[in-house]
């Protein structure tokens, strides 16, 4: 069984310690995760602008590594969800088209594989602290993942969930929509961060970085201490602890 | 009255920062969509089988848009056979020729009118006008924007974008005395005054929910009993339909009674459904003696047999995308500077419009969070169609030439794993002119919308392609024996996979191509 990890441009660059919790937690399962040098992107930010030539540039490194996988695995759902793009980017391809349903097919985001592949809920994680959790569109609408997260959280010891005001609203990034459109984006995050400080947790935790740094970032802009962190690194902390 | 002059300056960013900056817009459009789809959510939840009916509901659109011809066809042989006359316009244009002729010939003065959007489409207001007939908007919403000199912000609450106090001060001007900023006292006044325009009107004038193809019936759904007034008392019934407002079937009738009202406003019901198959007959006690159907296409035909915007004919004009639209609850539908507004109108006008240039900033006004889509009661996928509308804004050659080099150096970068690599370390050089405690602060340049409202992580000492050698040392090391059960269940998926199963996964998700 070969496990590959796609870690997503944003977890590589920014946040490798999202990466390195999903790897250190599987690998108490196993679980070996392999990591394929080529990939990079998955071309989400030129898909999603209409820059499909770019996107099929991009998004080829990632068909490249991870075609004799069993299993791609990302902590992302929003990626994860752009790979389910892929036989519509490449279906005037025959040759690409094919690969792309085969990557579909056997991509994961982290907390899917976790329970629906390994059939994990209890990762034995302590955590005691109040927690609030953001469900990202991409995520739970476009990709369905939405029971899987509240049965990790459920099981670990000691953490207080409480329900985040109006949590199915997108906290406002889309990616270059975040730039192109700064102040309709911003009033977005704006709301969203409002609703994260009336729950008083003290951590927000989620399953996609962009969403992540966007509303971490709202919170320092405003010197609010809230944590940000992704359910990879709250359940590998948790694990550590206990 | 005039047209709403204010939706048609600028590009979207424009007329978005002017709602941003109206706070009283953004408090009314705000309070009323979090009740409505709070509405919808437990209309949803309350009818208990949702989704198999949102299907059924797609079911029907794409079948009927699939057989229009055909389904077209029936309706006007049997409404013609109902005595209704029939009018087909392939542009507004021709739809406002056609609506004045008519005016012309029974020489109206005044027109009482209904909720139609597809009137407000074709500025027909205006056009009456321009002949000297009085055209009267009956729905409270429509009415209140029609004395602001507005069109509507809503498919379904024109007013959305007002305050009771703001509705207070046009009503008091209309009425000529104060009126105190009550709902009924308001609501009140509007009903008195309306009566005596309903009696006195030559044309009554309506939109269309849905017509049905089986006996040439329009149905029309309404919350106040004007529609049922403009409907019955003028001897002369004007109805515009867009040519895609068809269903089969009374049957069908049944589903979208069903989906339309609790998607619309989380009502289980609407409070009026009027049925009419044709003019007054001489068993009738009222019903207007003629009655004309002019079925407007303008645009609609463009997108049958286009495969990414044919679904946009399933419409049912709930108004459902533009209460879940968080970009909508924060700019309100004047900014989307068409008609149509929220997700619908950001894909609808330029669609209609073949797309033109004056259109094609729309598209960018969205996350693309996929809330519109999981909102529609027909299944739409708006989200989707938003993308392939910057794409081929990109095809007609109409990109912007700065995010054209950013995108080309984007790939150029990601296409190759080395230069990916290169970059972050030349990233981590670089930031550290600007970082300061951890973050980036700065809004120099490209960074001034992002960190106009956030601060910017900086990118930490190694990536995780620097650290993974390390790392994966050190997980060989510690690697746990595999649990055969988790194994096993690993082999089952991997089989179930290559023998054409979906390896297990769940099917939760929505909204993916094809």
């Amino acid at each position: 069984m070969k496990v590959s990890l796609f870690i997503t441009c944003l977890s590589d660059a920014l946040y490798p310690r999202v990466g390195e919790a999903m790897v250190r937690l599987l690998a108490r399962y196993g679980v070996q995760v392999e990591f394929p040098k080529v990939q990079t992107c998955c071309g989400q930010p030129a898909f999603n602008s209409g820059y499909w030539k770019e996107a099929r540039e991009t998004a080829s490194t990632i068909l490249e590594a991870f075609e004799d996988c069993d299993f791609v695995i990302s902590p992302s759902g929003s990626c994860t969800g752009m790979i389910h793009h892929y036989p519509k980017l490449f279906e005037h391809d025959p040759v690409m088209l094919e690969k792309a349903i085969k990557l579909q097919q056997k991509s994961y985001e982290f907390t899917q594989f976790l329970v629906q592949v390994l059939g994990i809920t209890d990762v034995g994680a302590a955590f005691p602290h109040k927690v609030t959790y953001h469900p990202s569109c991409h995520g739970s609408r476009l990709l369905g993942v939405k029971e899987e997260p509240l049965l990790l959280m459920e099981q670990v010891k000691g953490m207080e969930l409480v329900p985040l005001p109006f949590a199915n609203d997108c906290c406002g990034f889309g990616g270059t929509f975040a730039v192109k459109m700064s102040d309709i984006s911003g009033a977005m995050v704006t709301e969203k961060a409002d609703h994260v400080l009336e729950t008083e947790a003290e951590v927000l935790v989620g399953l996609d970085l962009a969403c992540l740094m966007n509303i971490a970032g709202n919170l320092r802009y405003r010197d609010k201490p809230v944590r940000v962190m992704h359910l990879a690194e709250l359940l590998y902390e948790g694990v550590k602890g206990a | 009255m005039s047209g709403a002059t204010q939706t048609n300056l600028g590009t979207v960013k424009e007329r978005a920062g002017l709602a941003l900056n109206n706070d009283f817009l953004r408090k009314a459009v705000k309070f009323t969509t979090e009740r409505l789809r709070t509405g919808k959510e437990k209309a949803a939840a309350d009818h208990g089988n949702w989704d198999e009916w949102r299907e059924r509901g797609r079911q029907i659109r794409l079948h009927t848009i699939a057989h229009l011809d055909y389904y077209l066809n029936l309706f006007v042989e049997n409404a013609r056979a109902n005595g209704v006359h029939i009018h087909f316009a392939e542009t507004a244009a021709e739809a406002v020729e056609i609506s004045l002729a008519i005016a012309k010939q029974v020489e109206a003065r005044t027109v009482v009118k209904s909720k139609s959007m597809v009137t407000e489409e074709l500025h027909l207001n205006h056009a009456l006008e321009s002949i000297d007939v009085e055209a009267i908007e009956t729905d409270l919403g429509e009415y209140i924007i029609q004395l602001a000199g507005e069109a509507p912000s809503h498919i379904i609450i024109p007013a959305i974008h007002k305050n009771r106090y703001q509705i207070a001060e046009l009503l008091s001007a209309d009425a000529g005395e104060t009126l105190a900023p009550d709902t009924q006292i308001l609501a009140g006044f509007v009903r008195r005054k309306l009566r005596e325009k309903f009696l006195e009107a030559d044309i009554g004038m309506t939109g269309c929910n849905f017509a049905i193809a089986e006996t040439g019936s329009m149905v029309l759904f309404e919350n106040e009993g004007n529609a049922r007034m403009v409907s019955t008392v003028p001897k002369t019934q004007i109805t515009l339909m867009g040519m895609e407002r068809i269903i089969p079937s009374f049957e069908d009738l049944e589903v979208m009674a069903t989906l339309l009202p609790r998607s619309a406003t989380g009502q289980k019901l609407t409070v009026y459904m009027s049925g009419i198959s044709g003019p007054r007959r001489e068993v009738d006690a009222d019903g207007p003696d003629e009655m004309h159907i002019i079925i407007v296409d303008n645009g609609r035909s463009l997108q049958l047999g286009d495969p990414e915007f044919q679904e946009l004919l399933n419409c049912i004009r709930c108004g459902a995308c533009l209460n879940a639209c968080p970009v909508y609850r924060h700019i309100g539908g004047h900014a989307y500077g068409g008609t149509y507004s929220g997700p619908i109108g950001a894909v609808l006008t330029p669609a209609l419009k073949k797309n033109i240039a004056e259109w094609d900033d729309i598209a960018n006004a969205s996350s693309l969070c996929g809330a519109c889509y999981e909102a529609c009661p027909v299944k739409i996928p708006l989200h989707e169609m938003l993308v392939y509308l910057r794409r081929r804004k990109l095809e007609a050659g109409r990109g912007d030439k700065l995010e054209a080099i950013g995108m080309k150096g984007f790939a150029a970068v990601m296409k190759n794993s080395k230069r990916f690599g290169a970059v972050l370390k030349i990233g981590k050089l670089g930031q550290k002119l600007v970082v300061r405690d951890g973050g980036i602060r700065s809004k120099i340049g490209p960074l001034k919308g992002w960190n106009s409202y956030r601060v910017t992580p900086s990118l930490p000492s190694e990536s995780f392609r620097e650290k993974w050698p390390t790392m994966e040392q050190e997980i060989r090391h510690g690697l746990q024996e595999m649990d055969p059960a988790v194994k096993s269940r690993m082999e089952a998926i991997v089989r179930e996979r290559q023998s054409g199963g979906n390896g297990g996964k769940g099917n939760g998700g929505h909204g993916h191509h094809g």
